[in-house]
């Protein structure tokens, strides 16, 4: 199973990243854990630097900004 | 839902959207030329004179709104499309290794063209010092990332033409610049919190660089309208009401009294007044255009303004989660001592 991690302090976009990871797996049916990370010394420990970031098994795969759709349905 | 199918070529992508953009642009030239006859014509319509205070209210709401409304939007478009040029990561690299002067220059100027959200403003500090950019520096680009954006430059230009706008420009660059010089100056690394100097020795991770086409620019364009434009309009309207308001019913040079340029303390006051508020421009500015029409200086408020987004409460509390008390205020008191002395050669050259 895919482990997604959310980085982001809270503010809308990292809701709206969420729940677009969310919405993304549910209609491929993919089952997936997904994590929010909001305490910042674990956020600036991936390195980073604007945040939404997303983190799939350990590895940054994106920062700064909602993603895209299409970005989004390509991790899986 | 059905899925598009993701081999269109670019190219062809493209041509909807230079064509509606096209459109767009003689659409938005055309409107705007006709803002004053509109305004008149509305005006007539509800059977006003423009010689009742009412009437002239109503003349300055229909004026100011829409043609703010048309400035934003074509701007936030064009600064959405060059924000995909220059990401925090790319500008964190130009700016690594930068020496004092030169580099506050360039990150002073970075602040404008990258796109920056005050609630990332503590990654983005720690990720700056991480990859070897000076304090000082860093803190250039983040007094100038809020204070000079495209949000606050179209109303200025809206509402006062583009020297006051150019002015703005310039003198928010300067402060950001002279700020950032003074804390470089101070050497104050040791009053960051620890477990920042502590992740200041650890890694980087660099997300690869992905390539954008031209169609996914002038997506990111529409991107910033909606996200931009869709955030602040309902606090236009308010400030322009608020300031049609004014600028009916109050009476000239009512504000010449406490905020004229002969009162020395109305900078300074202005300026601690700022610092709770906490606003985008674009509610703020119809209310100043509409308290200069009413004989306050333009330094006074300009210095308000600047002080209201770029000394904020909200943000000092974010920021106090990587710096300590002595940083921030140190941080707060060269901001606003750059800002009072904007404030007074503004009253004084105006």
């Amino acid at each position: 199973m895919q482990e997604f991690k959310v980085l982001g302090t809270g503010c809308a976009n990292c809701r709206n990243t969420i729940a677009l990871i969310e919405a993304v797996a549910k209609e491929k049916g993919i089952a997936i854990r997904l994590e929010k990370v909001e305490d910042l010394p674990a956020i600036m420990g991936y390195g980073v630097m604007s945040t939404p970031g997303v983190v799939i098994d350990g590895t940054v795969v994106h920062a700064g900004g909602v993603p895209t759709r299409s970005k989004v349905e390509s991790w899986f | 839902m059905t899925v598009a199918p993701l081999e269109i070529p670019d190219r062809q992508k493209l041509w909807p959207w230079l064509l509606g953009i096209a459109l767009a642009s003689i659409a938005w030239v055309a409107v705007y030329s006709q803002l004053s006859a509109g305004a008149e014509w509305l005006v007539a319509g509800f059977g006003l004179s423009r010689q009742t205070p009412f009437g002239e209210a109503v003349h300055f709401f229909f004026y100011d709104t829409p043609k703010v409304l048309l400035l934003l939007t074509g701007i936030v478009f064009v600064m959405g499309i060059i924000q995909t040029f220059f990401s925090p990561a790319h500008t964190r690299t130009l700016l690594s290794g930068k020496r004092q002067g030169v580099g506050n220059v360039l990150a002073a100027a970075l602040g404008i063209v990258t796109p920056f959200c005050s609630c990332s403003a503590v990654p983005l500090f720690i990720g700056f010092l991480s990859a070897g950019v000076p304090l000082g520096v860093t803190f250039s680009f983040l007094i100038s990332a809020p204070m000079v954006n495209e949000v606050a430059l179209v109303l200025l230009f809206g509402m006062f033409g583009w020297q006051v706008a150019v002015l703005y420009l310039g003198m928010g660059l300067l402060i950001a610049i002279f700020a950032g010089l003074v804390i470089g100056k101070l050497n104050m690394e040791r009053f960051l919190e620890d477990w920042v100097q502590k992740i200041l020795a650890g890694q980087t991770a660099h997300p690869a660089d992905e390539k954008i086409s031209w169609s996914e620019r002038f997506q990111a364009g529409g991107r910033h309208v909606r996200e931009i434009v869709g955030k602040v309009w309902p606090y236009i309207l308010l400030g322009i009401a608020l300031g049609a308001g004014i600028h009916g019913y109050v009476p000239e040079d009512f504000m010449a009294s406490f905020m004229g340029r002969d009162v020395w303390w109305a900078v300074p006051a202005a300026v601690v007044l700022g610092v709770p508020m906490y606003t985008n421009a674009a509610g703020i500015i119809p209310i100043v255009e509409a308290l200069i029409g009413k004989g306050a200086a333009l330094g006074t408020v300009l210095a308000f303004m600047m002080s209201v987004i770029a000394l904020s409460a909200p943000e000092m509390i974010i920021l106090r989660k990587a710096l300590k008390p002595t940083l921030i205020a140190t941080f707060a008191g060269v901001v606003a001592v750059g800002i009072m002395l904007v404030g007074y050669v503004f009253n004084l050259v105006l």
